[in-house]
């Protein structure tokens, strides 16, 4: 029985296993968002979220911990000057995963895995979802007082149809 | 050790088969193109999810 048990082998081997997923990692910080299998996505998004909550403390410890996962200096580098500053106050959900349907030729099932705060598009749809719903209520602050009025002209309407 | 005494009918067969059915994959249509596409899944034909454009397509 496997309770309790937390994780996906992926076919591996322990030690593969975690270079595997040091290079996703890797790939994630470097390009922002990857297309991969969905069970790699979704193995890779704790292990990722993990490590950039350890990071956001930013002392020379936590650096040469991350050194030790991470072997491009150029990634450790941006997500230290970068992709932190830019993550500020969130309180994980770093990132994201977004199926894609199954590969043909394995029909392995795949997704894309991104960080939230560099997708542009997404960004720029939620911003303005909010103005609409500011807009949307303040519309139905004016319908409300207006509604009253209304629904009194319509009863009147109807009890002169009747007398008719 | 122990076999079966007779050979398996091919209508004993084949009435066991007609319960190996294959399934229709719940599909529904885009919000954004109205291609038909697989549920919390990003459209392949627009790459919208949710309608937010998650991906451009190739072609």
């Amino acid at each position: 029985m496997r309770h309790n048990v937390k994780g996906r082998k992926l076919g591996r081997t322990a030690s593969h296993k975690s270079a595997l997923l040091n290079s996703l990692t890797t790939s994630l910080l470097k390009h922002k968002r990857i297309r991969t299998t969905e069970a790699k996505a979704k193995e890779a998004r704790t292990f990722i979220e993990k490590l950039i909550t350890k990071a956001k403390k930013n002392d020379l410890h936590v650096k040469r911990q991350v050194m030790a996962l991470i072997h491009d200096k150029d990634v450790v580098k941006e997500l230290f000057s970068e992709i932190i500053p830019k993550i500020g106050e969130r309180p994980g959900g770093y990132t994201r995963v977004i199926k894609l349907g199954n590969r043909s030729g394995d029909a392995a099932a795949m997704a894309i895995l991104e960080l939230v705060d560099y997708n542009d598009v997404v960004n720029k749809k939620a911003e303005e979802q909010q103005e609409k719903k500011k807009i949307k209520t303040k519309e139905k602050d004016d319908k409300k007082a207006a509604g009253v009025v209304e629904d009194a002209n319509i009863i009147e309407e109807k009890s002169e149809k009747n007398g008719k | 050790m122990p076999n079966p005494k007779r050979k398996m009918s091919k209508s004993r067969r084949d009435k066991r088969r007609t319960h190996y059915k294959a399934t229709v994959p719940s599909l529904s249509t885009c919000s954004n193109c109205g291609e038909m596409k697989l549920a919390h899944r990003a459209c392949p034909s627009c790459g919208y999810y949710n309608e937010r454009s998650m991906f451009i397509p190739k072609s």
